[in-house]
């Protein structure tokens, strides 16, 4: 029973730690552009990478402030997503998602090539570039804290608290955004742009913003990432983690304010509690190890999550936030 | 909310529909509430006018001139000339593929022509996109309906009201800003639903509405810009014969606060009822203008609509000449096929 709490503790942390801080931003932009505008950005991971890159680019290649750095990041993933945009916004939604779908997966490989090893340092990856943030924390980050059972290092703290601040300001900034006529203005172009455009609005720009800022805030959860592992390497950014977000954001409520937030909580507890959970269990011999070894626990745990979301999308298709009769209107 | 509650004043929404010459089309704002007798003034107007194509017309609000647009090798509108007079109800009507719906485009911006100018109030409106034509007091309706379906029916109305403050992404950030708007497009957008007997539905979601109540939303909130023009793509299809008289009743009231209407319409009897003048297109050109009255009676109307031999029986000389005409047209394309072909047809004849 005892290593079940452990396992619990784990469970918790991952659910509050800053992987969940990472995937909350990613999902919180994600739900700007398709929750909100009905944007499809399937490269949100490409924006995450600018993020991370600008900072470890700029810091450790260029012995920039870290500051500049954050400034740096923030202006890449406008610059990307002005650049998917401009051409794309004109079109159907479908082009965006190739366009995001090829350019997340395209600057992955951009980044990790030889080419680029000079400015990236190829699949080595960046390091040591956290150190000023790192020093800005009120507490001695050479320290071990525990919290509720759980074992943090001071810096990993650090990051996580300015993590879940930030995701705090953001979801204060989506609130006032989608409470405005600028939310009346972009949810509507989610149900129909032609009928936006008849009555005065210039949709074109509208959703330019929602891109632009959902890719910003993809690209705080970059920084994150990056801050919390203090290092960046081009594979950590892999597209999956945009569609991970995806599922976070489902799970969570899409077009809600908290469901990005509570979906990405969510998701990483029960990946760490089912990861944890069944370790121990065949551990202590109560899944017998003929049935499942521990090394089929990593496999396992995904088919978990994917039978979870599609008893989700079954039985509570509107998410845990989400208004079924809202949800319910799109099968008429 | 503080001090900011300024119920009463319409703000930026002071500049309305009328704005016309004739003394019908600067009918005060709530004209409509008042119950006078209706002012056909455009109807008056229009008597004089010769029943032909391209007329000129006495106070003219859009004028098209030589517009022609294609799709790879159809010409789906080419118009010469066309003037819809001010503050009147203009009905556009045509057999199916006609062009109508594509002239509506092309007048609100969502299509480009190939050729031509367009002027709206002496502006030219040509490559204008439809935002900024809607911002200019020309908003349409659409054919299929676009109701917001997720948005409530007071959001989709609240849509409409032109000049928003917080619909800038900056100041949508400060509530000070525009939250003094609100209460006063909130109880515009109510007297707007009251009469469309929309308002115990105000707090539903678009999409749980019927067809008809959804065609009864999107003019209404077409009516929420405050428009010089009103474009309706078939206002009436789809709508309950009892619904169909309220809507009616609702666009004569267009005409009544001085607002111009031109809609496209397949039923002659609600053409006929309620248009000033009616515009007939058929195969993207318009081939017949002039009063409801006078378009039953127009041979170019009735063989667009029935064809032109509907009532002539066949002769043989004549089926012989249409024989020999069609061959005729054959054997020409054959030969300008090309002389490749033309040789070896002739190298085959004589071996």
């Amino acid at each position: 029973m005892g290593e079940l709490v452990d396992a619990l503790a784990v469970a918790l942390k991952a659910g509050l730690g800053f992987q969940a801080v990472f995937l909350a931003l990613l999902a919180i932009g994600i739900n700007v552009q398709f929750g909100y505008a009905g944007l499809l950005n399937f490269g949100q991971i490409a924006f995450a990478m600018l993020g991370g890159y600008g900072i470890a680019i700029s810091v450790s290649q260029w012995g920039l402030n870290f500051w500049v750095g954050v400034a740096v990041g923030i202006l890449a993933a406008v610059v990307l997503a002005l650049l998917l945009g401009l051409p794309t916004l004109r079109l159907r939604a479908d082009y965006l998602a190739i366009a995001t779908i090829a350019a997340a997966e395209g600057l992955r490989l951009l980044f990790r090539s030889v080419s680029a090893t000079p400015v990236t340092n190829g699949t080595r990856g960046l390091s040591g570039f956290n150190a000023d943030f790192v020093t800005l924390a009120p507490w001695d980050t050479a320290r071990r804290y525990g919290i509720l059972g759980t074992q943090w290092s001071g810096a990993e703290l650090w990051v996580t608290v300015i993590g879940w601040v930030l995701v705090a300001l953001s979801c204060l900034l989506i609130w006032l955004l989608v409470r405005s006529p600028w939310g009346r203005v972009v949810k509507s172009i989610r149900e129909d742009e032609d009928a936006v455009r008849s009555l005065g609005k210039n949709v074109y720009v509208y959703k330019m913003q929602a891109l632009v800022l959902g890719g910003v805030l993809g690209a705080l959860g970059g920084m994150v990432y990056a801050l919390g592992t203090a290092s960046a390497n081009p594979d950590q950014y892999q597209n999956a983690n945009t569609f991970l977000a995806y599922a976070a954001l489902i799970l969570g409520g899409a077009a809600r304010v908290l469901g990005p937030v509570v979906g990405s909580m969510l998701m990483f507890f029960i990946i760490q509690f089912a990861d944890t959970g069944l370790r121990t269990l065949i551990g202590n011999g109560v899944i017998p190890e003929d049935l499942l070894s521990a090394t089929d626990v990593a496999q396992l745990r995904f088919v978990l999550i994917g039978l979870g979301l599609m008893l989700l999308l079954v039985f509570r298709p509107q998410g845990i936030f989400g208004d079924r009769r809202e949800v319910m209107l799109d099968a008429r | 909310m503080p001090a900011d509650h300024t119920p009463g004043q319409p703000a930026s929404h002071g500049a309305t529909a009328s704005s016309g010459a004739t003394p019908g089309a600067s009918a005060p704002e709530h004209a409509w509430r008042t119950g006078d007798a209706p002012r056909r003034v455009a109807q008056a107007a229009l008597k004089e006018l010769p029943w032909e194509v391209g007329v000129a017309k006495p106070d003219p609000t859009i004028v098209v001139d030589g517009v022609t647009r294609t799709f790879g090798g159809l010409t789906a509108v080419s118009v010469d000339h066309l003037e819809v007079q001010r503050g009147g109800i203009t009905g556009l009507i045509g057999p199916n593929g006609a062009g109508k719906t594509t002239l509506f485009n092309l007048l609100t911006g969502f299509d480009q022509p190939n050729t031509g100018t367009w002027s709206f109030d002496g502006r030219p409106l040509g490559k204008l996109a439809p935002h900024q034509v809607a911002r200019l007091g020309v908003v349409r309706t659409f054919q299929l309906t676009k109701a917001l379906s997720r948005l409530t029916v007071l959001q989709n109305m609240l849509l409409g009201a032109q000049g928003q403050k917080g619909e800038s992404f900056l100041r949508a950030l400060v509530p000070g800003t525009w939250r003094s708007q609100e209460p006063a497009n909130t109880e515009k957008a109510m007297e707007l639903l009251t009469r469309f007997k929309l308002d115990r539905k105000k707090d539903d979601f678009a999409g749980t509405l019927s067809g008809g109540q959804r065609k009864l939303l999107e003019m209404a909130r077409a009516l929420m810009s405050d428009p010089k023009v009103v474009m309706l793509d078939e206002p009436m299809a789809g709508v309950n014969p009892a619904l169909t008289q309220s809507l009616l009743g609702h666009v004569k009231d267009l005409r009544e606060q001085g607002m111009t209407v031109v809609f496209v319409e397949h039923d002659m009897d609600v053409v006929r009822d309620i248009s000033d003048w009616v515009v007939v297109m058929a195969a993207g050109k318009v081939i017949a203008e002039g009063p409801p009255e006078s378009i039953s009676q127009n041979q170019a109307v009735v063989d667009a609509y029935l064809g032109a031999h509907h009532d002539a029986p066949l002769t043989v000389e004549e089926e012989d000449r249409v024989l020999a005409e069609a061959e005729a047209a054959i054997a020409r394309e054959e030969n300008a096929e090309g002389d490749v072909i033309g040789s070896e047809t002739r190298r085959e004849e004589d071996r």
